[in-house]
């Protein structure tokens, strides 16, 4: 109101009607305007959230409406609620409510030991589970000072390949959906199946595998394993270049999708916004470049970066994505270490089983790392990989016991999401659904 | 190679220690906000992430737990401050990175740690009317009650 009134004031001296302010002289503004508060810019420049909103004086109340999207809205990939300020069409304030999917999983992790925790994890962020788990895993690693083999190391970078692109083809799938190309939704969930399936042929279960676990994964890649990643790299290669002909100069979807949704690098930087969206605006930060694991530094492949920041970048990026990890897994495929596929160190690994037949010791062994689990010495460790979504990340804290004392995600979406009220704002109510689908959120990870 | 202590050594009162390679700074509680203007300015830019951990029979009882990482410089930071008494509370860090918003009213919410400052402390997570706080090590886990109703008696 106030704001409202000074700049209706300023705007009159400056038309000459009233007498000059005296108070500014020749040599500068002395002072701040009332509009150039500290409080004011350190609201312009996004330091600081404000939540009461001033309305306009020209808009009446009842010209502006509160629109609740969700929790049950088809369109939001799970429960992700949206307050909507609405004015006639457009969208003046944004305000996501989450937690409708919160089980409490870092409380469930401080009951389960290190052995068990991946099968916890792992339903976090239920599109990206061997993301999850290597992040898991990593941290685990790194607390108790042991290397996992070449072989391991391997297999986790494939099946983390593979996870990104079956991830991101949900991702241009469910994007396709919402915005009404039905077609591509159900060609990239087609083509995920191939991908799902390898999952099962390898860990058992198409999600929520328990796969990579704490000294390696859990078991070694079944017979035939390099000619079916050689035929979902070729196959992705085929494929997606067709889908992405289809849609990349379609008029319909660039003009969903162009200029929609648009973020800046700052924004980004400055609300925790990883991953595809940070890298649709231009920055090449991706952690497998700049802080690898599991050695997939040793593989070639580019970063694709977008330059606008919007929906249409955000998708393009996710499509190279998938693209360079089919290169990545086609050479994990070609240059696969021989030997263990999990670590020696008999803290952490079981006994063989041929041992345990002929081994007192080797059962009681066997017996104590499952019930008891191992020890970790006492410390606190961050593990971060590049997820599909962004930076994920694992916070474990140990006191020295076979359970950790505190685990901790750092779920990419949870974070990303608050990009949304700034893609969103003045935007028409029709883009809502192109810009949350261009985010990806997975609700699982958001609420853990 | 830079370290992060290269850039900020020069702040007092800052402990510079190490875990399981990672550089970890601890800092009294109130310089925690001071701290972290520094570090933007140094190159800091990215918020990755803020928790906590409740250490219960510790003074303080409460350790909340930075993650900074430089996109310029390469590099990951962890800042570690303590918060206990009667009503834990450390400095926001929304006026220096807003993207520390969820994640301190996540902490909040988990731990029943304020952040002085913070534009919007509610919870996130759990609903409104919830009474404790999760994460804490006081906190059961509890149970429900599960009756097995109509199944058939064997004697």
């Amino acid at each position: 109101m106030t704001d409202q009134k000074s700049r209706q004031e300023i705007d009159l001296w400056i038309s000459g009607t009233e007498e000059p302010d005296t108070a500014a002289t020749d040599e500068g503004a002395q002072e701040m305007r009332q509009e150039e508060s500290g409080f004011r810019l350190a609201e312009q420049v996004g330091a600081v959230v404000s939540d009461d909103y001033v309305f306009d004086d020209e808009f009446s109340d009842d010209e502006r409406m509160i629109v609740n999207m969700g929790p049950q809205h088809p369109s939001t990939h799970g429960v992700l609620r949206l307050q909507i300020e609405l004015e006639g069409e457009i969208i003046r304030r944004t305000k996501p409510v989450i937690g409708y999917l919160h089980t409490g999983m870092e409380k469930t992790a401080e009951a389960l030991t290190f052995m068990q925790g991946p099968t916890n994890v792992t339903r976090m962020d239920y599109l990206a589970s061997f993301h999850n788990e290597l992040a898991f895993s990593l941290a685990t690693e790194r607390l108790l000072g042991i290397e996992v083999p070449p072989r391991a190391d391997a297999i986790r970078v494939l099946m983390t390949e593979l996870n990104r692109i079956s991830s991101h083809l949900v991702a241009m799938a469910t994007n396709g959906m919402d915005i009404g190309a039905l077609s591509i939704m159900t060609y990239g969930f087609r083509e995920r199946e191939q991908v799902l399936a390898f999952f099962e042929k390898v860990t058992g279960l198409r999600m929520n595998h328990n796969y990579i676990r704490p000294g390696g994964v859990a078991a070694d890649l079944p017979p035939g394993w390099r000619a079916d990643v050689k035929a979902i790299a070729e196959n992705m290669r085929a494929r997606i270049g067709d889908y992405d002909d289809m849609l990349k100069e379609n008029p319909i979807w660039t003009g969903r999708t162009r200029g929609i949704g648009v973020i800046t690098a700052e924004e980004c930087l400055a609300y925790s916004v990883t991953g595809p969206t940070l890298r649709s605006t231009g920055i090449d930060w991706d952690l497998r470049k700049v802080f690898p694991y599991s050695g997939i530094d040793q593989y070639e492949f580019d970063v694709p970066v977008g330059e606008q920041g919007d929906v249409y970048d955000r998708y393009r990026v996710r499509i190279e994505e998938i693209l360079q990890s089919a290169r990545i897994v086609e050479q994990v495929a070609e240059a696969m270490p021989k030997g263990d596929y999990r670590s020696d160190d008999r803290k952490v690994t079981p006994p063989p089983r041929a041992r345990i037949d002929e081994s007192m010791e080797a059962l009681i062994h066997h017996f104590k790392i499952f019930t008891e689990g191992f020890r970790v010495p006492p410390g606190e460790t961050y593990a971060a990989v590049e997820g599909p979504r962004g930076e994920l990340g694992c916070y474990i804290v140990s006191n020295g016991e076979g359970i950790p004392y505190r685990v901790h995600v750092r779920a990419p979406s949870f974070y990303n999401l608050q990009a949304l009220p700034i893609m969103m704002a003045d935007s028409l109510v029709a883009d809502t659904i192109a810009t949350i689908a261009s985010l990806d959120p997975v609700m699982g990870d958001v609420d853990r | 190679m830079t370290t992060s202590q290269d850039l900020l050594g020069s702040f007092n009162e800052a402990e510079w220690t190490e875990s399981a390679g990672e550089e970890v700074v601890r800092l009294p509680t109130e310089s925690l906000r001071e701290f972290a203007e520094v570090a933007r300015e140094a190159g800091f830019e990215l918020l990755s992430d803020v928790t906590a951990v409740d250490w219960l029979d510790r003074e303080p009882r409460f350790d909340v737990v930075v993650n900074l990482v430089s996109l310029q410089h390469r590099l990951r930071l962890r800042i570690i401050v303590g918060a206990g008494g009667e009503e834990p509370s450390v400095p926001s860090l929304v006026p220096v990175w807003p993207g520390a918003n969820y994640a301190e009213r996540e902490v909040f919410d988990m731990f029943g740690i304020t952040f002085a400052d913070h534009p919007d402390l509610t919870r996130i997570l759990m609903p409104d009317d919830w009474e404790g706080f999760p994460l804490r090590r006081d906190f059961a886990t509890g149970s429900v009650p599960v009756q097995f109703k109509g199944s058939h008696k064997v004697s």
